[in-house]
């Protein structure tokens, strides 16, 4: 499976994606710069990383939503292509409409940068098919802009087709006010579209891939889209 | 040569927590009549054109398109004439 990690001025989390990829799960892997409008038909999966894209200077994501790369990338997942934003990324997927709401400034003001548990509420996806329904797992998170917000109406959508991937909550798997860091939606950590072929989250996987690292949760979600993609 | 004097704030139905964080400030320090503060941003374009209503429709264009989220921001603008 060949996966494309995107390279955006700001990306500071586009080499550990790499990593992760090239040897821990030990699957092809190559840079994909912001400005390239290339042909992305040889790729399997587009990873958005996380960091400030364009500095972030006037909200997150929306200035990379408009580079070269990104038109190519919205046609590649609206033919099905595989697509995971996590934390910027998550930001430049919500700016360029492939994923519906937005994500605001933290409700505590802080730049939150912690261990987080959050449940795996559905796990009938690409990208969370090797975690139990309702597991609890544990991802690093940093981030001043995760509060994600949605209208009611869109809200109730995401709800009715199962679009709500990870919640923030606790260690024993309560979903509270308490056990939100950053003031967002039902607790919402991460999200698909509707075809579940583009998958946004604020918790960093990729950082959480490794034992050596402290704790390896996040590492499942990148074998389940190679299990996911082999197995189709 | 025309400005554009560009006012974003996030929607009225979000809560905007550096508002709040600033209104409370504002009440410790004894200014008890504030009643809300929205924190928002300012935007000038200089823009090339000679017709206002020009000017207009593509300051309205790039709010829409880049400059505010409309999922969460609202925003207004004045158009000023000034020499080059």
């Amino acid at each position: 499976m060949k996966f494309g990690v995107v390279v955006f001025p700001g990306s500071n989390c586009d080499t550990d994606c790499f990593h992760v990829i090239k040897d821990v799960i030990e699957q092809e892997v190559e840079y994909i710069w912001h400005q390239e409008n290339k042909d992305l038909s040889n790729f399997d999966c587009i990873i958005l990383p996380g960091g400030f894209s364009y500095g972030d200077y006037l909200r997150a994501g929306a200035i990379a939503r408009f580079s070269n790369v990104m038109s190519k990338i919205e046609e590649f997942a609206y033919n099905g292509g595989y697509v995971i934003g996590i934390c910027n990324g998550f930001q430049i997927l919500t700016e360029s409409h492939l994923l519906p709401g937005a994500l605001i400034k933290n409700k505590n003001l802080k730049f939150i940068c912690s261990d987080q548990y959050v449940k795996v509420v559905n796990n009938q996806t690409p990208w969370t098919n090797l975690y139990s329904k309702d597991e609890i797992i544990n991802l690093p998170i940093a981030h001043g802009e995760g509060n994600y917000y949605i209208e009611e109406i869109q809200l109730q959508q995401l709800i009715d087709n199962n679009q709500i991937i990870l919640q923030y909550c606790d260690k024993n798997g309560n979903i509270s006010e308490k056990t939100n860091p950053n003031g967002s939606i039902l607790n919402i950590a991460g999200i698909c579209n509707k075809d579940f072929n583009v998958f946004g989250l604020m918790p960093h996987p990729e950082r959480s891939s490794e034992s050596i690292l402290g704790c390896d949760d996040g590492r499942r979600i990148f074998n389940s889209i190679v299990k996911y993609y082999l197995s189709r | 040569m025309f400005k554009a004097n560009i006012n974003i704030t996030l929607k009225k139905s979000i809560s905007d927590p550096a508002g709040i964080a600033v209104q409370n400030s504002l009440q410790n320090l004894g200014f008890d009549t504030v009643e809300k503060v929205r924190i928002g941003k300012y935007i000038e374009v200089y823009i090339n054109e000679t017709e206002i209503e020009i000017v207009k429709n593509k300051i309205d264009e790039m709010c829409r398109k880049l400059l505010t989220n409309p999922i969460m921001e609202e925003y207004s603008f004045e158009i000023l004439e000034v020499s080059k």
